[in-house]
């Protein structure tokens, strides 16, 4: 009784636990960035101007309102559920924005109303979900067909001119040499991704999406992680409409349309699993690239968006299949 | 064991398994005859669940050869397996929870007219099924509707729908109270008596001997002997399964034991919740373990539920005397509480997360300041968890659910010890998990009592709650029956009080 072996714990742990840190990056990302990379060299071929600097962060600020709606997207699909009004939030905010302006607003107050309104879409997506127990999925169904609706609300339809020098020289200027919206991608990339690795909260939402009953008898408040998380996708979403209504100069009322699939996309390509509890914000980063350097390239090609829409759908399951595939086999 | 026996109906030889390099299985040799319960008997991780997936056709032997009333037996699934007349009833549930009871028992050979399942017909012949067998289960309920218990007794009649030669019950009590265990025993019997060879694997010693007719013990994969259960006791059975000599199953008490004449840690009064459990009543002291028994349906899960805040109930609980409003989990654990669930995979684990975010799950405000998480304390506790509990695995930042069933309950208990609980629930610490990591578990219950943590077990096998308990109470129908030093009490009277024949 007194002498049972395994009390003799492995000496090696902290030395391993480094190697298998660097492993598992490698295992977690190597095929996806392995992707990315016959991606830009495919496009180069066909177009040496793909790789240039220049067109490098056109790419990046492409890519940039998609990302951003994807890093609340991540957050939420991390806890098994699904956003499916992002698309219609990111048109909302940028209308808010144009109203506000309308009524003589200044670019501060209106973009503190606009980012609280995209955090109260959110929200309502959350207290349906959490407290009248309804799944994510037809909640956000329903509330992106009731926001897409709202935006029209002000102009009946019509679009939103934005004239606002601060709000228009977001998507217009640069700061140190980078496109400002850069900034903002990186900025938001690094305050999600220390969240999401650093933090309680973050490792509540792993845990929550990993097992919610289990999250609940360990003291987690997981309705609670369910509102705000819905919140963070909403605010998320209201960043996005802003920078698209900055490059834009208006607000559209279809802006946006679908872009919630693509920051789904972008989350799933980057490894993060749809039943929740497994997935990162640098997965998210690297997926969203993916995607901005396919319409980017295709579009260098003169591709016609029909066939744009094929190839980014093929991509996506074959992307897919592949990390799936060798999860298994490391598995 | 070498020479073909013409009675056997089903024969093993020189049976091996490799995985790679790993050997899982290795000489394996086993002879089942009609009318004759033979069981298995190993720790986790001797070989067992290898040998199973064998028979059930989920892997194929690597070398070695089986034969079923003399012919050869190499089934391609655990389908294929069951229509050559094998039928297993599995540990881990596999019923679909949306389906009813009738759907689940005869999925994937539901009687069909035209192409349409046959609502009316699935239901007749399911009802046969579950009627011929005894089981008290209503065959249109929901699967999500019944208890755990009621679950295994379904995935029993499932296991039974084929007209099989040899039915193999992989620890098919694991999850079912006494009562509900009688009613497998007499089923069992029944398998018996038509002449169908019974493959039983369990780990709970006083069944095995009462039901057995040959026990074959496996260690490392290895065969090692078979017994005839007349000619053994469960003392050489121990000895020959670990591989050591155990002396005595249950650890004795560290130390002077619990002082009851001083405040207790834990008082509830009056605790009821209607329907579950009325006016529910006890003191716990530091350091002592209090053993809840009763049988499924008694209250005494619901009971444990309301305590940690899960469950709304009114009356009265006093942590060191100050009254305490527990309404959640939070809360509770705040209030020094911890509660190690009789359902590990569904309330415990994250079994998809590695060992370290298991461990650290519920005491996250101990890992963490102003909301970042401190990494290196948190690594540190998990570490030290993993060696004071003895847990098997290679690192901290292993997948949980990769460990075997008894180091998973580890992790669930390292959890609950990473919040340093002044108040420890376990319901049924020991579930499912094999005899080693058993006794170990027991050891470390002794250890938290002598360092006077306060200890609640709810446990429904009978010998561990005498085994391990300083007072011992009994709940029937949502009622605390008795409050007893354990000195005081037989198997016998607690039993009469489980069953309300005792006031």
């Amino acid at each position: 009784m007194n002498q049972t072996p395994a009390t003799t714990s492995r000496p090696t742990l902290d030395r391993s636990a480094r190697q298998d840190l660097f492993r598992s990056m490698l295992r977690q990302y190597g095929g996806i960035l392995l992707a990315l990379l016959v991606l830009c060299i495919f496009f180069s071929v066909a177009n040496p101007r793909f790789m240039s600097v220049a067109n490098f962060m056109n790419v990046f600020q492409q890519v940039a309102v998609i990302a951003i709606a994807a890093f609340g997207m991540t957050w939420v699909i991390l806890l098994g559920e699904i956003d499916l009004s992002v698309g219609s939030i990111i048109a909302v905010a940028g209308m808010v924005g144009a109203q506000m302006f309308a009524l003589g607003w200044g670019f501060a107050p209106a973009l503190l109303v606009t980012l609280l309104t995209g955090a109260v879409m959110g929200l309502v997506n959350g207290m349906l979900t959490a407290k009248l127990l309804l799944p994510s999925f037809i909640v956000t169904v329903a509330t992106m067909s009731i926001y897409r609706g709202m935006v029209s609300l002000p102009t009946n339809g019509a679009p939103a001119m934005i004239t606002d020098p601060t709000w228009t020289a977001i998507g217009a200027n640069a700061f140190l040499g980078l496109p400002i919206i850069i900034w903002i991608v990186v900025a938001l990339f690094l305050v999600n991704h220390i969240a999401l690795s650093r933090t309680t909260f973050g490792r509540k939402t792993y845990l929550t999406g990993g097992n919610r009953e289990a999250a609940l008898y360990s003291g987690i408040k997981v309705d609670r992680m369910k509102i705000v998380i819905f919140m963070i996708s909403g605010l998320m979403a209201a960043i996005s409409g802003i920078l698209l209504s900055s490059r834009l100069y208006s607000a559209q009322t279809n802006a946006g349309m679908s872009y919630e699939l693509d920051a789904i996309a972008a989350a799933v390509l980057g490894g993060t699993s749809l039943a929740g509890g497994v997935g990162t914000m640098v997965g998210t980063l690297i997926g969203a690239l993916i995607i901005g350097a396919l319409n980017n390239g295709m579009n260098m090609m003169s591709v016609p968006y029909f066939y744009q829409l094929i190839v980014k759908g093929l991509v996506i399951i074959v992307a897919v299949w592949l990390d799936v595939r060798s999860k298994r086999k490391n598995a | 064991m070498s020479q073909p026996d013409a009675s056997a109906v089903l024969t093993l030889k020189d049976v091996e398994k490799t995985f790679g390099p790993v050997v899982a299985l290795k000489r394996m040799s086993l002879t089942v005859r009609p009318g004759r319960v033979h069981t298995l008997l190993g720790e986790n991780g001797a070989g067992k669940s290898t040998l199973m997936k064998i028979l059930a056709g989920v892997h194929a032997p690597s070398a070695g050869t089986i034969t079923l009333e003399g012919r050869p037996f190499v089934p391609l699934s655990p389908q294929d397996a069951a229509a050559r007349g094998l039928a297993i009833v599995f540990q881990e549930l596999s019923l679909c929870n949306n389906l009813t009871v009738a759907e689940n028992i005869l999925a994937t050979r539901e009687p069909a007219v035209a192409g349409f399942i046959s609502d009316r017909k699935l239901i007749a012949r399911a009802r046969q099924l579950v009627e011929e067998l005894g089981l008290p289960v209503s065959v249109t309920a929901r699967v999500a509707d019944l208890s755990i218990a009621q679950r295994q007794l379904v995935e029993i009649a499932k296991g039974l729908s084929h007209d099989a030669k040899v039915v193999i019950f992989d620890e098919p009590t694991s999850s079912l109270s006494d009562s509900e265990a009688e009613i497998l025993f007499r089923i069992i019997g029944r398998l018996k008596a038509q002449g169908k060879a019974v493959i039983y694997i369990s780990h709970r010693m006083e069944e095995i001997m009462r039901l057995s007719d040959d026990i074959t013990v496996i260690r490392d994969g290895e065969y090692i002997t078979t017994v005839e259960a007349r000619e053994t006791t469960i003392d050489h059975l121990i000895a020959l399964m670990v591989g050591r000599r155990m002396d005595e199953i249950y650890p004795p008490r560290i130390g002077d034991g619990p002082k009851l004449h001083v405040a207790p840690v834990l008082a509830v009064k009056g605790l009821t919740r209607m329907g579950d459990f009325e006016d529910v009543s006890f003191d716990l002291h530091a350091g002592e373990i209090l053993g809840v028994f009763g049988l499924v349906g008694s209250g005494r899960s619901e009971v444990m539920n309301a305590l940690f805040g899960m469950r709304r109930a009114s009356g009265e609980i006093r942590l060191d005397g100050k009254p305490a409003t527990i309404g959640s989990a939070t809360e509770a654990i705040r209030h020094g509480i911890g509660f190690v669930t009789e359902n590990r995979k569904e309330q415990g684990l994250v079994l998809s997360h590695a060992l370290r975010p298991n461990i650290s799950m519920a005491a996250l405000p101990r890992f963490s300041a102003k909301g970042f998480l401190k990494p290196r304390d948190e690594c540190a506790e998990a570490r030290a968890e993993v060696a004071r509990l003895a847990i098997r695995t290679n690192s901290i930042e292993t997948i949980t659910g990769t460990l075997s069933g008894g180091n998973q309950q580890k992790v669930v208990l390292a959890k609950w010890l990473a919040t340093h609980p002044r108040v420890l629930i376990l319901d049924e610490p020991t579930r499912g998990v094999d005899v080693g990591a058993k006794f170990e578990i027991y050891r470390i219950i002794r250890q938290l009592a002598a360092e006077g943590t306060a200890i609640l077990m709810v446990s429904s096998e009978l010998p561990e709650v005498l085994g391990l308990s300083d007072r011992v109470m009994v709940m029937s129908e949502g009622q605390v029956k008795t409050i007893t030093p354990r000195e005081e009490l037989t198997p016998e009277r607690v039993m009469s009080f489980a069953t309300g024949g005792q006031k």
